[in-house]
Parts: C-alpha cells; sequence; structure tokens
C-alpha cells in the first residue's frame, strides 16, 4: 500500500449502510404484497405476447430500483410475422 | 411461567447454535432451568457444541412422532444438571416434524423447564418457520455484514407474521444479538456500527458479541464458552444478554479482549 492509498481510502461502512437501506425500503414493500414492477413487466409481456408470439429468451429486461423511482426497460424483438398465402412480405 | 425463546437469523454460520449453547449456559448458571433444543433437523450441531454428542440416544423426532418418552430424549448436561438438550434427528428426513407434534413437546417442555430456548435452522423453510412458531422471545443473531441483517429483516417480517403470537395478534419480543463485532475495526469505518444496525432493523438490543477466539476454543472442547472461560470477553457479553433477558437492566458494553504482552507483540491475526 502507498503512502497516498492511505489518504484515499474511503471507509465502506457507510456504503453498506445506504445499500441496505435503499435494498430493504423496497424488499419490506414488496415480500407479501404485489410489486408493482414486477406486476408491469408480466402485463406488458401478456399484452405483446397477445399479438405477436414472442420468445421469451429473446426479451431482455432490465430493472433498476432506486430511492425515489425505478426503472423498467422490455426490450422486445417483434419477428416479422410470417406472411399468409406464401407470398413474401415487402418492405415498407 | 416458562419462557420459549427461539434463536434465529435467516443466515448461516451467524453464530444461532453458539449462541443458544451461551445463552443456555449463562441462563443455567443463573439458577433458571433451561433446555436447548435442536430444530435442524438433518444438520444437527447443537449436541456437539454442547459436547453431547456422544449421548444422544434418541431425538426431537422420535420424541414428535412417539417413539420415545420426551424424558428419554432430553440430555442433561454432565457439568450442570440444570441444563438440558434435547437433539435434532441427524438421519431422518426434516419433513417428519409436524406442526402438532412439535406443538405437543413445546409445551410438555414447558411444564419442565424455566426456558426453553430453540436453535433454528438456517433458511426461510419449514424448519425455521417450526422453530419460531411457539416462542414468546425471538433473538435475532446478526453479523455486522450486509448479507446478513438483510437475512436479520426477512426473519423479522416472518416472526412478526408467521407465528402464533402474531397470529393471535399479539407483539413478538425480538431482540437483536449482534455477533462477530469488531470494535476497532467498527470503528475505523470498515464495519457496519452498532447504531446503523439498530437502525436499519429497528428492534431492541441484546447484546454485542465481540469477535473472539475463545468462541472456536470452546466449541472445540464441546463446551458452551460461558461455561469453558467465563471470564473471557464474549463470556461476559453472554452474560449480560442471559440478564437482560431475564428483564434486568444491564448496560450495553462491549467487553474487550485482554491481551497480554506477548500476544499484542507477535499476535498477528491470520484474516
Amino acid at each position: 500500500m502507498s503512502l497516498l492509498d492511505i489518504f484515499r481510502r474511503r471507509n465502506t461502512a457507510p456504503v453498506a449502510r445506504e445499500r441496505l437501506q435503499v435494498l430493504l425500503a423496497h424488499e419490506r414493500n414488496v415480500i407479501g404484497k404485489s410489486d408493482l414492477v414486477a406486476t408491469l413487466q408480466e402485463e406488458i409481456l401478456a399484452v405483446i405476447a397477445k399479438h405477436v408470439a414472442i420468445d421469451r429468451q429473446a426479451v431482455q429486461i432490465k430493472l433498476d430500483r432506486g430511492d425515489k423511482m425505478s426503472m423498467l426497460e422490455i426490450d422486445v424483438e417483434l419477428p416479422i410475422p410470417p406472411a399468409k398465402d406464401g407470398a413474401r412480405p415487402r418492405a415498407a | 411461567m416458562a419462557k420459549v425463546l427461539v434463536v434465529t437469523s435467516g443466515k448461516g454460520g451467524v453464530g444461532k447454535t453458539t449462541s443458544t449453547a451461551a445463552l443456555g449456559a449463562a441462563l443455567a448458571q443463573g439458577g433458571e432451568d433451561v433446555v436447548v433444543v435442536d430444530f435442524d433437523v438433518g444438520l444437527r450441531n447443537l449436541d456437539l457444541v454442547m459436547g453431547a454428542e456422544r449421548r444422544v440416544v434418541f431425538d426431537l423426532i422420535n420424541v414428535v412422532q412417539g417413539d420415545a418418552k420426551l424424558n428419554q430424549a432430553l440430555i442433561r448436561d454432565k457439568r450442570m444438571e440444570n441444563l438440558s438438550l434435547l437433539p435434532a434427528s441427524q438421519t431422518r428426513d426434516k419433513d417428519a416434524l409436524t406442526e402438532a407434534g412439535v406443538e405437543k413437546v413445546i409445551g410438555e417442555l414447558r411444564e419442565k423447564f424455566d426456558w426453553v430456548i430453540c436453535d433454528s435452522p438456517a433458511g426461510i423453510e419449514r424448519g425455521a418457520l417450526l422453530a419460531m412458531r411457539h416462542a414468546d422471545v425471538a433473538v435475532v443473531v446478526t453479523n455486522p455484514e450486509v448479507s446478513s441483517v438483510r437475512d436479520s429483516d426477512r426473519i423479522i417480517g416472518m416472526l412478526d407474521s408467521k407465528t402464533l403470537k402474531a397470529e393471535k395478534g399479539e407483539r413478538m419480543d425480538k431482540h437483536l444479538l449482534l455477533t462477530r463485532f469488531d470494535p476497532a475495526r467498527a470503528a475505523r469505518g470498515e464495519m457496519l456500527k452498532t447504531e446503523d444496525i439498530l437502525e436499519i432493523l429497528s428492534i431492541p438490543l441484546l447484546g454485542i458479541i465481540p469477535e473472539s477466539e475463545e468462541v472456536l476454543k470452546a466449541s472445540n472442547l464441546g463446551a458452551p464458552v460461558t461455561l469453558n472461560s467465563p471470564q473471557s470477553a464474549p463470556s461476559k457479553a453472554y452474560f449480560d444478554a442471559a440478564r437482560r433477558l431475564k428483564g434486568e437492566q444491564v448496560e450495553v458494553v462491549v467487553p474487550l479482549e485482554r491481551k497480554g504482552l506477548m500476544s499484542r507483540l507477535f499476535g498477528r491475526r491470520v484474516a
């Protein structure tokens, strides 16, 4: 450890405390109740699935739960529907 | 009036079994009639920590299923006649514990002892739920470490919803026992402080057990630390915690390890 490191060293306990506070504030709300973000995720996917066959493996879901707000990012690849009568789909 | 106490944590390896044995022996040394009950079916260890592993004939499941009488399964401690152990089964499946069976056994233990201390298995499954089911008091064992605090929070939620007391609309009496605490590291900001953990979990503090070599030494020998080295720092903390359980007002201090000159000069920690 160099001399600089000694001055640069940041305490880790306050970070642990903050992470726990954010996490537990969320978990206490969720456990036993329905989780809004999880519900949205399921229902949005269900709506899309009503119209297009989606491959669950090809769905990218990113979630960032924050103190004040959460962000849910759903990335669905919509396959081009097979055209009827064997005609090739034309580009619009 | 007997008290049923569950020692629980959610997370494994934080010191439930050590604390069960230490608190049991501390209460017994204060003149109380104590039984420690191992609920960790399939992974029993309280017998080993208590030094009774070679004396187990019948276990909790035998009693629950009616294959043995309670008196046949209880093992009286060789060092203290008012301290007994009810071991868990090592071979049986944990599903062999039934709710009705556990209720009957706890009821019988209440008649015989002042304190029934249930050592919960880790996790939040059936075994942990059965261990806390009939408790009047809960000791939540927590290490000053994020995963342990998170799991303790979860267990506190279950104590407030899945126990008989909670279902009757009564308040479960919960206490935090902070174990493996290193005051020097906490002061340097490398370890969660006691106040932080208390603020996050918001349950009253039962005691702070300092990290100590004495705990491993005692378990090596098969003795609760409060019997093996009653003057050591962790034992003092456990004795104080036991007095608080009995309702005494005892100020919380972290007993420090007394180190000799030689160990100060040469006692470098490995980790």
